[in-house]
């Protein structure tokens, strides 16, 4: 971090606070204490803005803004936690879940997922939207680990760290929209990828269950989080 | 304190919520201070009666029985609970939603017997093209999540609601 930066003033939620020019609102408001929810943000990882959980809103700006890719400026004003975006959250998680097939009750993740608690935290009772019910396939022809898009949010951080930290770029997404899937290599089955080194950090920053080890069984998958601090590591050797 | 009233139904479940009901052990007695069971498998009584205060409903609505049922069930209830991931999501029964009802039918009745060749399709419930959530068909008042949703939950629903309460299951119930 060069000597240069300047620190500017902000309030966040009425409160005051002091950060560098060059930080995002989401890391402003984490280093303050004030919980925005996020779910496609991964410390060490390059941000998205994929998922919109964590958009907030600024004064005098009409539309909302991702925390996690907006930079602070002086004097800004933003609101993280108002009804409305409460209300919104919940509706973001509802078009997760109505989008795929999550069914938690026969999950390897179960009880570790992301994306469950989530639901929990933002008290989404229940799917208002219709769910979709894609056909959706299990991609297991790789002898360490599996890829189910029945419960797959296309927040990336698997497509990502594979890129950024392992090298590989096995992983990548095809389509568009609601059309949006991951593959591995050229769309080919994972078993026959040429580049997959067998690290497994894809499976364990996968935050729900579409990413396990082979032969876990339901509520078996708990993501090994000691990666974490690696990745942010190895991050800033790189940078 | 007057007694509420209680039904308790599974439809397209597989009675796993109502055995979470079940293990509520001797707290049953306090439950059975609070409510009247006057419909439920556990007492015998056949017809869902015309006037409740609370219902637990288990189970996704799969069939146009279940359909006619839900809209019953709803016009009699004060307080309708979606019970458990299959009332709330549709959860296991919604498995088969991606497939063609046709191999569906293929899969249930020929392939995976065999000594069976015919699919039935006299004097049974009419499959809908697929399992839906309560409140795709009716309004539903309270949703409480799990599978099933744990003995101390419903236990703690029941009481809330016994007191004019709504329960809190944002910290309590979760899917899964
Ligand atoms: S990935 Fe998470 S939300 Fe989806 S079915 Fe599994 S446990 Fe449930
Ligand atoms: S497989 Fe997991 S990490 Fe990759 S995009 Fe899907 S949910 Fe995210």
């Amino acid at each position: 971090m060069s000597s240069s930066v300047n620190i500017i003033t902000l309030t966040i939620d009425e409160k005051q606070v002091g950060a560098r020019e060059n930080q995002t609102i989401l890391e402003v408001a984490r280093e303050n204490g004030v919980e925005i929810p996020t779910m496609c943000e991964l410390k060490g990882l390059t941000p998205s803005g994929g998922c919109r959980m964590c958009v907030v809103e600024v004064a005098g700006i009409p539309k909302l803004l991702p925390a996690c890719m907006t930079t602070v400026s002086e004097g800004m004003v933003v609101t993280t936690n108002s009804e409305r975006l409460k209300k919104l959250r919940k509706n973001i998680l509802e078009l997760f879940f109505s989008e795929r097939n999550h069914i938690c009750a026969v999950c390897a993740s179960n009880g570790f997922c992301e994306l469950q608690l989530m639901a929990q935290k933002v008290e989404m009772s229940h799917v208002h939207y219709p769910y979709l019910y894609p056909h959706c396939e299990v991609d297991a022809s790789h002898n360490r680990f599996v890829l189910d898009h029945n419960r797959c949010i296309l927040c990336t951080r698997c497509v990502r760290v594979c890129d950024e930290i392992e090298g590989s770029h096995t992983l990548d997404i095809k389509g568009r929209g609601i059309e949006a899937q991951v593959i591995t290599d050229m769309d080919q089955p994972w078993g026959d990828s040429e580049t997959c080194t067998l690290c497994g950090k894809c499976v364990h920053v996968c935050p729900t269950g579409a990413l396990i080890e082979r032969g876990m069984a339901v509520g078996e998958m708990s993501k090994r989080k000691q990666l974490l601090p690696y990745l942010t590591q190895m991050r800033e050797v790189k940078t | 304190m007057k007694k509420l009233t209680l039904a308790t139904i599974w439809l397209d479940g597989c009675s796993g919520c109502h055995m979470s009901f079940v293990d509520v052990d001797e707290r049953i007695l306090q439950v059975a201070e609070k409510y009247d069971i006057i419909f439920s498998p556990l007492v015998d009584v056949k017809e869902f009666p015309e006037k409740v205060d609370v219902t637990l409903l288990e189970g996704a609505i799969s069939t146009d029985e279940d359909v006619e049922m839900v809209k019953k069930i709803r016009k009699s209830t004060k307080t309708l609970i979606a019970f458990g991931d299959c009332a709330v999501t549709s959860n296991v029964p919604s498995m088969r939603n991606h497939y063609d009802l046709k191999d569906v039918f293929k899969r249930g009745y020929l392939e995976t017997s065999t000594d069976n060749d015919v699919i039935p399709d006299e004097m049974l419930p009419k499959l809908l093209d697929k399992a839906y959530p309560v409140h795709h068909f009716v309004d539903v008042d309270v949703f409480l999540q799990g599978c099933p949703p744990s003995a101390d939950t419903i236990f703690y629903a029941l009481v809330e609601i016994a007191e004019g309460r709504t329960p809190e299951l944002s910290k309590r119930a979760r899917f899964g």
